[in-house]
């Protein structure tokens, strides 16, 4: 029987490793017992559901109103730089 | 389709390249640096461009590649002795017999607070918070379909067990920085 220690490291592994048939048995003989696991589990699915989301879209989230711009004195230095 | 030159891809598309580049290496000189890059690559290789996307597509994916040169030329010198702290971090919530120490409570109704500006600032905030190493694998696993064995080459990870292992710590950290930044954080759940 998995403890929650080993519980929770391979479901914090899961989204990056494939996990055994074995691994996957005893985790979920291990949560239909453990509301604090279930709970951690669902936290993590959480996780990373936002983590995806967040680094596919990390402007769009944080800039909504596109106030992150290239300041002129950089565009000026830049288009120097493409016309030699 | 004919492609426009160059000042006009930084007329149209440089804010777009800036934006992207800034909020993933998080500096505003190094991401002046990449727009740069990026548009003289552009530049270099506009003979190869397929038309098959957009230009700000081909664009952006130039880009990337140049973001994870970045990482590349930058490769942190810092010790792997990260691993033995956050395996300390990890052990301490559980007791000898593998049981949690202190009980947490349920997050309620997380998917709402993906729709809410202020949990994406917090959720930043976390990600700057993690330690370089972490938050770079985050960058890099995100930009690139690189192969699992080449990022850890990159960041100067020992083995792939090693990664999974950071990953995994990482998505700790989070989740504890989110818990008590956002959701035991009272006023947004009213909201």
């Amino acid at each position: 029987m998995l403890t929650c220690k080993e519980v929770s490291e391979l479901v914090s592994q899961s989204p990056d490793r494939p996990l055994s048939f074995r691994e996957r048995f005893g985790i979920k003989m291990h949560l239909m017992m453990c509301n604090l696991c279930t709970r951690f589990t669902k936290q993590m699915q959480f996780i990373t559901k936002a983590t995806n989301k967040f680094m596919h879209h990390a402007e769009d989230r944080l800039d909504h109103n596109q106030t992150t711009q290239l300041s002129n004195e950089a565009r000026e230095r830049i288009k120097k730089a493409l016309d030699n | 389709m004919a492609l426009s030159n160059a000042n006009e891809w930084l007329e149209r598309y440089g804010n777009d390249l800036y934006r992207y580049a800034f909020f993933r290496v998080h500096d505003n000189d190094l991401a002046e640096d990449l727009v740069q890059e990026t548009l003289l690559a552009a530049l270099k290789a506009q003979d190869h461009f397929a038309g098959q996307s957009s230009e700000k597509t081909w664009l952006i994916g130039i880009l990337k590649h140049k973001i994870i040169d970045h990482f590349r030329k930058t490769k942190r010198e810092q010790p792997v002795d990260d691993i033995a702290v956050e395996a300390n971090r990890y052990q301490d919530r559980f007791d000898t017999n593998g049981h949690w120490k202190s009980p947490f409570a349920e997050w309620h109704n997380p998917d709402k607070s993906l729709e809410q500006q202020q949990f994406w600032e917090i959720f930043n905030e976390c990600i700057s918070h993690l330690p370089d190493r972490l938050a770079d694998l985050y960058t890099l696993r995100e930009l690139n379909d690189l192969p699992t064995d080449e990022v850890c080459k990159l960041l100067d990870i020992s083995t792939t067990n090693n990664m999974w292992v950071m990953l995994s710590r990482a998505r700790m950290r989070l989740r504890d920085c989110l818990e008590t930044g956002w959701f035991n954080a009272a006023p947004q759940q009213e909201l």
